[in-house]
Formats: C-alpha cells, sequence, structure tokens
C-alpha cells in the first residue's frame, strides 16, 4: 500500500541551539510561589480551573527552592522577611527569573513605613513587574506570558557573562 | 447608692491611699473604666500591692504598652492594663518619666506574661525595663538602629527618594 504521504520523508528544520532551549524553557516553567498577602490569594485563583496557569506550562507549582525556575514573589514582604526572601533566591538553581507580583513587592505599595522594603528589586534582582492591588489573575498571566518572552529569548551563555555576574554582586549574591 | 463597680473603684484608691500616700498622682473614671497615675518609683510595689491584696487579686495582666505624647514634660509612659478575674473588674494604671531616662521596672517577676510585651514595649519606644530577663528586640528587624514608634521619627520608610512631597500636598 503506498504511504509516502503520511511517513512524510526527508523532510528538516535548521535553527540555533538557543532557540531549542529557549523553547524547552519557557514551556516548562516550574513556579516558586511566595505568596504573604492577598496577592497569594489572587494566585490561587489564577492556579484554579477557571484561569488554568497550567495551560502555560507551569503544571508544576514547587515548594522547594531547588527545583524551580521562577520565583514569584506575592505580597508585602517586611524588613525582617528580606533575608528570608534572599535566602529561597540563592537556593535556587540558574537559570532563575524573578517575578514581582502586585503593588507591594513591586515597590512597597501603600505601606510606605519603616517595617516595610519597598519594593524586592532591593535585594533580589527581578525580571517582570505585575501592577495591580492585588493583580487580576489575567494580569499574573500576562505577567508570565512577558516572563516566558523573556525566557525563551534568553541567550544560553547570559548567565556566564560579566553583565550578569556584575549584576549578583550589586546584590551581593556570588 | 453606689453600684458594685463604683464600690470597688473608690475602694481601690482608698486602699492605694492609704499605703501609697502621695504616689497617687492621679485617677478619674474614663470610659468607664477607673484609670490611675502612678510614680514611676512605686509601680513596681503597686503592682504587686494590686496582685496579692486578697480582695483585689488583679492577678490577669491584660497589656501592657507604651505611649509617647511629644507636649509634655514628662513625655514617655507604660500603660498597663489588670484584670481581677475574682471581682471581673478592670483598671488602668498610667506611668510617665522623661525621655532622657526611660527606664521602669520590669514586671515580669510578678506577671510572666510581661516578659514578651516589655520586649515589645523596649523595641517600639526605647523603654528600658530593669531586671527584664531578655531584653532585646521582638518584632521589629534585629539591625533597625532607632525606636519607630517615638514621635521623633518619621512613620515613611526614609530610604524612598522616588517620593516629591509636593505630590501629596506637603512642601
Amino acid at each position: 500500500m503506498e504511504n509516502t504521504e503520511k511517513t512524510g520523508d526527508g523532510g528538516y528544520l535548521t535553527g540555533k541551539l538557543d532557540h531549542l532551549v529557549g523553547l524547552a524553557r519557557k514551556n516548562s516553567i516550574w513556579p516558586l510561589p511566595l505568596a504573604t498577602k492577598c496577592c497569594g490569594i489572587e494566585f490561587m485563583a489564577t492556579m484554579g480551573a477557571h484561569y488554568d496557569f497550567a495551560r502555560f506550562g507551569s503544571e508544576k507549582l514547587s515548594f522547594s527552592p531547588r527545583q524551580c525556575d521562577v520565583l514569584m514573589v506575592m505580597g508585602t514582604i517586611s524588613k525582617k522577611m528580606a533575608p528570608v526572601v534572599k535566602e529561597i533566591y540563592v537556593q535556587m538553581s540558574e537559570p532563575r527569573w524573578v517575578i514581582a507580583v502586585g503593588a507591594c513587592a513591586s515597590s512597597g505599595g501603600i505601606f510606605d513605613s519603616y517595617s516595610v522594603l519597598q519594593g524586592i528589586d532591593k535585594i533580589i534582582p527581578v525580571d517582570v513587574y505585575i501592577p495591580g492591588c492585588p493583580p487580576r489573575p489575567e494580569q499574573i498571566i500576562d505577567g508570565l506570558m512577558k516572563a516566558q518572552e523573556l525566557i525563551g529569548n534568553e541567550h544560553l551563555r547570559r548567565r556566564h557573562s560579566k553583565e550578569y555576574q556584575e549584576l549578583l554582586k550589586k546584590y551581593g549574591i556570588e | 447608692m453606689f453600684s458594685i463597680k463604683e464600690e470597688l473603684n473608690n475602694n481601690i484608691i482608698s486602699k492605694l491611699t492609704i499605703r501609697f500616700g502621695n504616689g497617687i498622682l492621679f485617677h478619674e473614671l474614663s470610659y468607664d473604666t477607673l484609670c490611675i497615675t502612678i510614680d514611676k518609683n512605686i509601680i513596681f510595689d503597686c503592682i504587686d500591692y494590686l496582685y496579692k491584696e486578697e480582695t483585689l487579686k488583679y492577678r490577669f495582666l491584660t497589656t501592657l504598652c507604651g505611649i509617647h505624647y511629644l507636649d509634655s514634660e514628662k513625655s514617655i509612659g507604660v500603660i498597663y492594663h489588670l484584670h481581677s478575674l475574682t471581682n471581673n473588674h478592670r483598671i488602668r494604671i498610667k506611668s510617665f518619666t522623661e525621655i532622657e531616662n526611660p527606664v521602669f521596672p520590669s514586671i515580669t517577676t510578678i506577671f510572666n506574661a510581661a516578659n514578651w510585651m516589655e520586649r515589645e514595649t523596649y523595641d517600639f519606644f526605647g523603654i528600658i525595663f530593669e531586671n527584664h530577663p531578655n531584653l532585646k528586640r521582638i518584632l521589629n528587624a534585629d539591625d533597625i538602629n532607632y525606636f519607630p514608634m517615638r514621635k521623633e521619627y518619621p512613620i515613611e520608610d526614609t530610604t524612598r527618594d522616588d517620593k516629591n512631597d509636593n505630590m501629596f500636598g506637603r512642601s
């Protein structure tokens, strides 16, 4: 029986390894939710069946920093909590990304107070900021898609570059 | 005709005045609760007396906190809320001192519950409780170098430089 149409023999694609790795990475992000406040509740809705975060390859939420790709900080981070957030970031293995969800994580929000950290970018580098108080699940999904864009287009050697090392050094992370 | 509560209030005042005399500086009934201002030097003895006296038995420390009034001479103070479970009666005790020497006796030997409350008061107001077993910060970060609830410090975070006062109606 003639079956040539179905096998499609002889075809091939050329591409960069960067793109292939990027494609794989961006569609299998394991988020580490660090939920300290109400943005965490919105994130729970985002993870639920209606908004279904898992559609973007983030099926697996992991609460173990060593196995995660994206740290999602949701909520007010007090100054006493800051070393804990930093420790979690340091424990994550490269490549790692950070999303600051909501006004508090991004800038301290309404809590301009002696006890509240004015944005987590004071202690760790942040890739994507999601505004809102709290952001709607659609915004969180939009933020994740922005992160996917970053992750998919990242150069494979970026983490070894001098600029990246200097960035980490600026935050006191080796 | 006095109610039971009024009788208790008068009873406490007369007992304290007999025992401590001029140490009882001022007393009033505010929000239906007896509020007594006491000299700092007798605060420990007074609370100890209220704890041990057989008819009063103020053996529950509801709360303990600090306060800072900028405009008075003795500006920094401690407020104790005591509760007598046998009489179902509450009183407030206040005591003030100068901010240059904010030292109060610790009442942890009377109430164990005072331990963390005194630490909190130290944390926010810098009030030093003598003979406290472990007087260190409890809620704020350990490296904070001031006492944030004192009025001379700003409530806002001082590390921000992106806030323009004009935008908030201040100049």
